[in-house]
Parts: C-alpha cells; sequence; structure tokens
C-alpha cells in the first residue's frame, strides 16, 4: 500500500511513522510536504503527532490552513482513506474531517504513558484486524487530549459506531482511573460519519516493536493496509 | 565618519565603576585599557565583561579542567568544541555534554529550564548530530519550603514544553529535595547526539573572506548579560534579574535542528556556532579565534525583533534559538535556500579576515575593534587559593545509630521524595519519540539503540551532593562510579563522561579546595574506568547571601554495548531465579538517605578501591553480554531493602524475593539501609549461578547468594522485615502525588 506522512513545520512523529510502515511493515511510505498540494498518489494519509506550526494558538489550527491540507481534504472527500495521530488528530477536527475538538488535559499537564483502549467498533478500515472488545496497549503522548463534543452529537456517533477506541483498565473496563486526560465518555479514537477518516490521541506508530514496549499499532496499520481499495 | 572606535551618543561614560557595574574587577579593566591601548568604547566594555565573565571565559577553573583525562581510541572529538563525540561502533559518533542553566532557573523557573534545555541541543546539532535523548538532573530545596512546589512545577514543565516540542526524547534524570537547595537550585541538562563520523561539523573558521551567517530567530532584548548574572551570588535583588533570563522557542528550535542538518548536508558549512551565553559575541569570536583569523561584523545587518537596539545590545543579546555559519565563499545563497525551505532567517552579517582582530560596524562606523585573542583563547586565567575548611566532618562511624524498625525505616524511605518512584516528574516528558527508547526513565540506566544497528548506548546522570560535602574528593570519585555502574547494570562498558561542576563562590578558598578536590576525583574515577571526559561545563557563584550550595559535580556517564537484546533491567524476572549480592566493599551510613532521614550522624565515607570498582564494572558487562544475568540493580539511596523493593516493582507484574541477610538474624540497619559500597542485586537462573559466581570470583570479588524471586509478592529479609510488596509500591508510587496534592 502506498502511504503519505504528512510533515508539517513540528511535526515530531512524522520520522516514526515511516519507520513503522516502511521499516517494520515493508509498506510504500513517503513523506509529503506541507507547502506541496501534491499527494502523490498515495492510498492513504497519515497526519503524524507533534506541534504543528508551534501549535501556539490552538493546536492543529494552523496547520489545517496550509496547501497539503486542502489536498487531505479532497482527498477525504473522495472517500480516502486518513489517519490522524495526536496532533494529527487535532489537525483533522479543526478541518472539521472530524467532529469534536481536543482540549487541555484534565491535570493541565503533559502525559506521556501508556495506556488500555477497547476497540467499540471493529468493522471500520482502520480496525478489522481487531475484533469489537479487544484490549489494545498503545503509548499517549499530549498536554492536549481531552475529547469533547455536544451530548448530541455524541449520542448520534455513538448510535452510528464512530467511538472506536475507548481508555479502560487492563481488564477491559472503563473508569475515571483508567481515563489519563479527562476524555468525555473516555473516548480516544472516532471516525467520521464515511469511516475513511479516523483520528485517535494514542500513538499506534509507537507499538510497532516489541523491543519498544509492544506491537498492538500494527493492528491499526495492518487494518489499514487490508482496507486498500 | 571615523575608523576609530567610538561611544556612541547617549551611552553611558566608560570608567572603572562602570566596568565593575559589569562585574569586572578594577585590575581586569586595567588590562583591557592595556590590551586595546586606549579607553575602551561602551560597545567593548560590555563585550569584555561578558567574554571575561566566569561563565564564558573558565578563568578560575580552566587551569584545573585541564587535568582531566580525554583521549582514549574511542574518542573523536575532546574538550574545545561545542560538545564531545566518542566512536560507538558501525561508523556512529555519539557527541554528547551536559550543561548547567542554574541561576535562570532559580529566577524564573520554567524558561530557565525550557532555554536550559534549548542551548544544550544546539550545543549537539551545532556538531552535526542529531540529537536523540535528552536527560537532565535537577535539585530542589526542601519538599517543605514554600518555593519548592513553585520551583518543580515551573522546571519540569519548562524541560517537558520545551524538549516535548522539539522532538527529543527526555529518556532518564534525578531529581533529589534538599535543604540545602533552598535558595539555589541545579537544574543541568544533557543532550546526546548522534553524526557519522565522517559528517561531524566543526566551530573552527577558516578560509579569508569567507561570508558569516546570522541564522534563526530575530535578537531582541532578552537575556542581556545572562552570562554576568550566572558568575555571581544571589541576593535579595536577584528577582530583579528576571530581565536577563532568556525566552525559548521550541518551534522555531525544532526548525533550527532540521535547516541546521540538512545544510550540513550541502557541505557549504565551514564553521557553525550557538549563540549561547554572551550571544553574538562569544560566537563571533570563538570561530575565528579557534581559526587563528578575524572577523568584521556589520551589526545593522542582524535581523531585530525591535527596531532599536544598539550595538551593545545586539552582542549582548542571548536571544534563543540563534545560530553562526561561517559559509564557503560563493555558497551562500544554497544555504540560505536551506533556511527559507524552513521560514528562517539566514542574513550575512559579516566576512572573516586574516589580521586577528575583531571588528564590529554599525551603520558603517567602527564601534569595537579588539585583538580577537583577547576575547577567547587568552582571557584571563586566575591560580585562585585552595584551603581546606577548618571543621572537618565528625568522625564516628555508626555509634549513634538508633535502630529504627526495619519495617517502619523502609516505608518511611520510600515515602521520601528523594527515594520514591519520579514518575510524576518523568510521566511529563515524551520519552518515546524517535523510536529508540529500548529502556526509558525510571530504570537504573536508559538504553537508547541506534538504528540499522544491533548496537545501543546506555546513560545514566548522576551526582551526591552529601557525599561530596563529606569528602568533596571521594564524593566525586563515587558519583563517576554510581554512574558506570548503573550504565553496566544495563549491560554496557562506559566509555564516556561529560561533567556539570557545581560549586559556591570560587573566590572563597574553602568553595575553591572543594573544587579542585571534585575535579581530582573525577580525574582518578576517569582513568580508572578508560572513560573520558568529553565535554562539560563549570557552574560557580551558587550561593544566595554567602550560603554555597554543597559541592555537586554531576557526570553523565555512556555506555556503549554490541548487542541490544542483551541489555538488563533491574526488575526480577521469574520466581525461583537466585538472588546474589556482589560488592567492592562494605556498606557504611555515611551520606545515606537513611542518615538524613533519621538525623543521624552516619560518620565517614569508606575508601573507594578503584581498581575493584572497575573489576566489577568488567565483570557485569561480562555476564549480560553472555546472557548470564536476569536482573542488576545498583543500590543507591536507601541501600538494599530500597533496592530489593524496587527490583521487585516489575511493571509486567510484581514479584517478591526472599533472603537471607548478614550474620544470621543480626543484620542491622547498615546491612538494610547502608549506601556507599558498590553493590549490586543480581537476578541469575538457578543454572547461571556457578558460572556468575565464577566471573565476581575471578576478578576478587564478593559474591554471595542470599535468597530467591518468590512468585508471592511478599518482599522478606531475614526475621526483621516481611511486607506485602503492592503495599510498599503504593508508598513508592504516591509519595510525590500525595505531597502536591497537600496532603503532608
Amino acid at each position: 500500500m502506498k502511504w503519505g506522512v504528512v510533515r508539517f513545520p513540528g511535526s515530531l512523529d512524522d520520522g516514526d511513522a515511516i519507520h513503522a510502515l516502511a521499516d517494520v511493515m515493508g509498506q510504500d511510505a513517503r513523506i509529503l510536504w506541507h507547502k506541496d498540494e501534491s499527494l502523490a498518489g498515495v492510498e492513504c494519509v497519515l497526519l503524524p503527532g507533534g506541534f504543528s506550526y508551534g501549535d501556539y494558538l490552538r493546536t492543529g489550527a494552523i496547520a489545517r490552513f496550509s496547501p497539503i491540507m486542502k489536498s487531505v481534504a479532497k482527498f477525504a472527500a473522495d472517500g480516502g482513506l486518513v489517519i490522524g495521530t495526536c496532533n494529527g488528530f487535532q489537525i483533522l477536527c479543526e478541518a472539521h474531517l472530524l467532529p469534536g475538538a481536543l482540549t487541555r488535559n484534565r491535570s493541565l499537564s503533559f502525559v506521556c504513558d501508556r495506556v488500555w483502549l477497547r476497540v467499540e467498533n471493529a468493522s471500520t478500515p482502520f480496525t478489522r484486524a481487531t475484533r469489537q472488545g479487544d484490549v489494545l496497549r498503545l503509548p499517549i503522548k499530549h498536554g492536549e487530549g481531552l475529547y469533547v463534543a455536544p451530548e448530541d452529537e455524541l449520542r448520534q456517533m455513538e448510535e452510528r459506531g464512530q467511538v472506536i477506541l475507548r481508555y479502560v483498565d487492563a481488564d477491559g473496563s472503563e473508569s475515571d482511573a483508567a481515563n489519563p486526560n479527562g476524555s468525555m465518555r473516555s473516548i480516544a479514537g472516532v471516525a467520521n460519519e464515511r469511516f475513511n477518516v479516523f483520528g485517535l490521541m494514542p500513538h499506534p506508530e509507537h507499538a510497532v516493536e516489541a523491543m519498544l514496549g509492544g506491537t498492538d499499532g500494527l493492528k491499526i496499520f495492518q487494518s489499514i493496509a487490508g482496507s486498500a481499495r | 565618519m571615523s575608523e576609530h572606535p567610538v561611544s556612541l551618543a547617549g551611552e553611558p561614560k566608560v570608567d572603572v565603576e562602570q566596568a565593575r557595574t559589569f562585574g569586572l574587577a578594577p585590575d581586569e579593566y586595567h588590562k583591557i585599557q592595556e590590551i586595546i591601548g586606549r579607553t575602551p568604547t561602551y560597545t567593548e566594555l560590555g563585550v569584555f565583561s561578558v567574554m571575561w565573565s566566569e561563565h564564558c571565559s573558565y578563568k578560575s577553573s580552566r587551569r584545573h579542567l585541564r587535568k582531566l583525562p580525554s583521549k582514549s581510541e574511542l574518542v573523536v572529538q575532546g574538550p574545545g568544541e561545542n560538545a564531545g563525540a566518542i566512536d560507538v561502533g558501525d561508523g556512529w559518533a555519539a557527541v554528547f555534554k551536559i550543561e548547567s542553566h542554574n541561576h535562570p532557573s532559580f529566577v524564573e523557573p520554567y524558561q530557565g529550564a525550557a532555554t536550559g534545555v534549548g542551548g544544550i541541543l544546539r550545543d549537539i546539532f551545532t556538531m552535526g548530530a542529531r540529537p536523540v535523548a535528552s536527560m537532565n538532573s535537577l535539585k530542589f530545596g526542601s519538599f517543605d519550603h514554600p518555593r519548592t512546589r513553585y520551583l518543580l512545577g515551573g522546571v519540569v514543565g519548562g524541560i517537558g514544553g520545551y524538549g516535548n516540542c522539539v522532538g527529543v526524547p527526555t529518556v532518564a534524570g534525578e531529581v533529589m529535595f534538599d535543604a540545602a537547595y533552598n535558595a539555589n537550585i541545579l537544574v543541568n541538562a544533557f543532550c546526546l547526539g548522534l553524526v557519522r563520523k565522517t559528517e561531524m561539523m566543526s566551530a573552527r573558521a577558516r578560509g579569508v573572506g569567507n561570508p558569516v551567517l546570522y541564522v534563526g530567530s530575530a535578537t531582541g532584548r532578552d537575556g542581556i548579560h545572562g552570562a554576568s548574572m550566572a558568575s555571581a551570588e544571589f541576593d535579595k535583588e536577584s528577582e530583579a534579574k528576571r530581565p536577563a533570563v532568556q525566552v525559548g522557542d521550541p518551534f522555531t528550535e525544532k526548525l533550527l535542528i532540521e535547516a541546521c542538518l540538512e545544510a550540513g548536508k550541502t557541505g557549504a558549512i565551514v564553521a557553525i556556532q550557538d549563540m549561547g551565553a554572551a550571544g553574538l559575541t562569544s560566537s563571533s569570536s570563538e570561530m575565528p579565534s579557534h581559526g587563528g583569523l578575524g572577523i568584521e561584523l556589520e551589526l545593522d545587518q542582524v535581523p531585530l525583533r525591535e527596531a532599536n537596539l544598539t550595538p551593545y545590545e545586539i552582542l549582548l543579546s542571548e536571544s534563543q534559538e540563534r545560530m553562526l555559519i561561517v559559509a564557503e565563499h560563493g555558497r551562500e545563497a544554497e544555504l540560505q535556500a536551506v533556511f527559507e525551505k524552513w521560514d528562517l532567517h539566514a542574513v550575512v552579517v559579516g566576512r572573516i579576515t586574516d589580521d586577528n582582530r575583531w571588528r564590529a560596524r554599525w551603520h558603517g562606523q567602527m564601534v569595537a575593534d579588539i585583538p580577537i585573542g583577547a576575547l577567547a583563547d587568552d582571557a584571563p586565567l586566575y591560580d585562585r587559593p585552595a584551603t581546606p575548611p577548618k571543621s572537618s566532618p565528625k568522625s564516628d562511624p555508626t555509634s549513634s545509630v538508633v535502630f529504627v524498625a526495619p519495617s517502619k525505616a523502609l516505608r518511611t524511605l520510600l515515602d521520601s521524595p528523594n527515594v520514591a518512584s519520579k514518575k510524576w516528574v518523568y510521566r511529563q516528558y515524551d520519552s518515546i519519540v524517535q523510536s529508540n527508547t529500548v529502556l526509558g526513565p525510571g530504570s537504573d540506566a536508559a538504553v537508547i539503540r541506534i538504528k540499522n544497528s544491533r548496537r545501543a548506548m546506555a546513560l545514566k546522570v548522576d551526582s551526591n551532593p552529601r557525599a561530596c560535602a563529606l569528602d568533596p574528593y571521594l564524593g566525586s570519585v563515587g558519583v563517576v562510579c554510581e554512574a558506570a555502574r548503573n550504565v553496566a547494570c544495563a549491560g554496557a562498558r562506559p566509555v564516556g563522561i561529560t561533567n556539570c561542576l557545581n560549586y559556591g563562590n570560587p573566590e572563597r578558598p574553602e568553595v575553591m579546595w572543594q573544587f579542585i578536590r571534585g575535579v581530582d576525583g573525577l580525574r582518578a574515577a576517569s582513568l580508572a574506568f578508560g572513560a573520558p571526559v568529553v565535554s562539560g561545563n563549570v557552574s560557580f557563584y551558587n550561593e544566595t547571601e554567602g550560603h554555597a550550595i554543597p559541592p555537586t559535580p554531576t557526570i553523565a556517564v555512556l555506555g556503549v554495548m554490541p548487542d541490544v537484546a542483551k541489555h538488563v533491567t533491574q526488575h526480577f524476572k521469574n520466581p525461583g531465579d537466585a538472588i546474589a549480592i556482589v560488592r567492592t566493599a562494605a556498606p557504611s551510613l555515611a551520606a545515606s538517605e537513611y542518615a538524613a532521614t533519621f538525623g543521624i550522624d552516619g560518620g565517614r565515607l569508606n575508601p573507594i578501591d578503584l581498581a575493584r570498582e572497575a573489576a566489577l564494572i568488567d565483570a557485569l558487562v561480562e555476564g549480560c553480554e553472555q546472557g548470564l544475568i536476569r536482573s542488576a540493580h545498583d543500590i543507591a539511596e536507601g541501600g538494599l531493602a530500597v533496592a530489593m523493593a524496587e527490583a521487585c516493582f516489575n511493571p509486567r507484574a510484581i514479584l517478591g524475593a526472599e533472603v537471607e541477610l548478614g550474620r544470621a538474624g543480626n543484620a542491622d540497619a547498615v546491612d538494610f539501609f547502608g549506601e556507599g559500597a558498590s553493590t549490586v542485586i543480581l537476578s541469575i537462573a538457578p543454572g547461571d549461578v556457578a558460572r556468575v559466581e565464577k566471573l565476581f570470583a575471578r576478578r576478587g570479588l564478593e559474591f554471595e547468594v542470599i535468597g530467591n524471586v518468590t512468585a508471592d509478592p511478599r518482599l522478606k529479609l531475614g526475621a526483621a522485615l516481611d511486607e506485602d510488596v503492592s503495599d510498599l509500591q503504593r508508598i513508592y508510587e504516591d509519595a510525590i502525588p500525595r505531597r502536591l496534592r497537600g496532603g503532608d
């Protein structure tokens, strides 16, 4: 599968994404420069973690106006697969390609840790290599990961199955203690209504090698690779 | 306009009084007059004052630092560049350095710590190396001190705020709380980078006529006289020095990292240096001086944040995220294109000359003309008097020890912020970005793999001010031993050292004595381990209103292992494994956390046998390389009992341990909680015990099997202690969060 990883100024996990996709999984993965408009014929666009443009104004607020994002929006409108991790998720929300928004963690501090996540919908292009109820172990590292959306919208999202991942305990149950940032309904990852755009705060690209702490991130990328049109 | 340098309209009169307000002694002022043969201009006086500050010139420490070993067959770059470099194999050089940012962090903790991280990063990537890991060593006042929480929150927030935003993982560190730092905290920042040995860059200018490029952020008024602030004691007015603290912009730093590394690949860079302490002045004088050349600067070309900065302000500003580059003549545009791609300034602000002068013009008017050597390599050098303090510490080891019940003592020690888990701190740092962190914070040493290679590096930063206060020589030796031993516990062989020497006012003979003894100790240990000191930094004047900090040499050790798969962690792995201790000497309560916690006199430090220390490290590394050691944990704060508990806290599943201690039930506080001896707890598969024993016995080291790992999560130390490990872990994990929540 051909992947494009967008490099914004201030992107940080772009190299990690390329490493995971190309070096570990043997996929065809390339960098897409933020000032370009071409997506170079890729089949999946990944918006990586980081602090695009410094995120001094609001996370993702500037990145959404970059030239490449026009093309990403069009690509998504045409049904192309887009995944945003961490800052990528924040950018997708800012660009209204995903519902809701990500705000300052409940603790008001940056948090770097490994968390458990329950798969809520396994029939999406991003999760089809998992089963509903599977519990994944992935790292998080963010200061603004508290997911919010209006209650009405949340209810509709739940009904449509757009909530893909939730923070849980090791045994798969929701609890306040297992919610690392105070996200509403413990939401860690959501998709759009068409299920071709997916954003999540955890970092699957940082969970692809046992030596570095786990391989559950591969399940996300394998799902996408298996969904190539 | 005059070709002779002149002060500008409105600038204060230059005389010995003005010199004094800039921190220059009267004899230094007269020496300046002598060197340039006239009264300096205001700009020149400012330039001399920062370049001759202790912080920039190392005028009190230079002659002693020369004693440090800096050579080995692995040294690619010793002291003299922005950072040192060690060959770590497969064509890679590890570039690393540690530096202090103590004074600014006390005045403004968030920005002080943040810009400390930024500065050390720039020292690494100016060498052409991509920064791959950061560490830090932090010393705060007592946890109960009213300012400590503010400073802790600010410093940790600043380190995270900057480090997390530039994509360099913070992989290890140390945090200590002690009343000795109530009025003078320490923030020491370390960075490690990797570069192909053949692609290293230099800060040595060459090529008369080569253009000098200013790249990065524009210059503002922040940080003027920062170097001078770092070269004076604190007093009640120190709060007013906040404007001398710089403000960091990690986003620009990230761009600068990418742009500088990309620009380096063009081959058009002759020399490059960070505008760190003393900003444009130091970088523009040191690069040509090291190359035996001169420079002429056009200050009106410097990009400014506000229009009306004077030449004096432009030269002394310590605005962050700026670099000075000497380019190959005619290839400026190539470099400018790279910086433009990353939306950064790249402006020609001068050229290299052949006449060994440092000249600066402003709108055509000469404002400074100084023999360049006087600013850089020929700055004043002092041989300050050094005498031991009159009252040497008391020495009546252990006679006054009150034997606190071991169970209570262990619980109390695990609850001490110095022993307890620092997860509250390191959870705020991105420790995994770049996908190389095999072992991150919370381990004896961090382990960073090298991609496309089987090799890995182990890193540890350490200090022990309580031991250094008792004996600045032995304390310093012990710190190096401990850092090296930690690296060896991970399975890596120590190959290089960097140091940050934090002391009080060197003009006081007893402080100078502490410093010299510290350097002597560092030298002895470095020689014993064959691990040279390739870079470092000295921070003097760590005192407030006459009270100096305890001598605090902070040591970082780099280790290398040929096969990352052989790395070892501190946690017990399997029930039934044998637990053994190996050590070079008997433990003692001197300088121990136990003595500090329970207010007893721990007595004198035991001597250290460096040959045995080196043998211990050798045996550990060999045992790990042969895959014979399941876990290795160094005994540090809190002694054996704390180390045993920590080894049981396996994050996958907690385990227990059952051991017999010393002389059949006669174990006492020294056995349980003593420190100082180089002691390591190993766990070993039962079938490998004999082979491991041989490794140590062959080297004449004590090796004793004391018990075994149990599935039952209880820690049983002889008859005296039997504790539930989860209980202990809860105390250990919650000690700092509980205090921050406002619990007592």
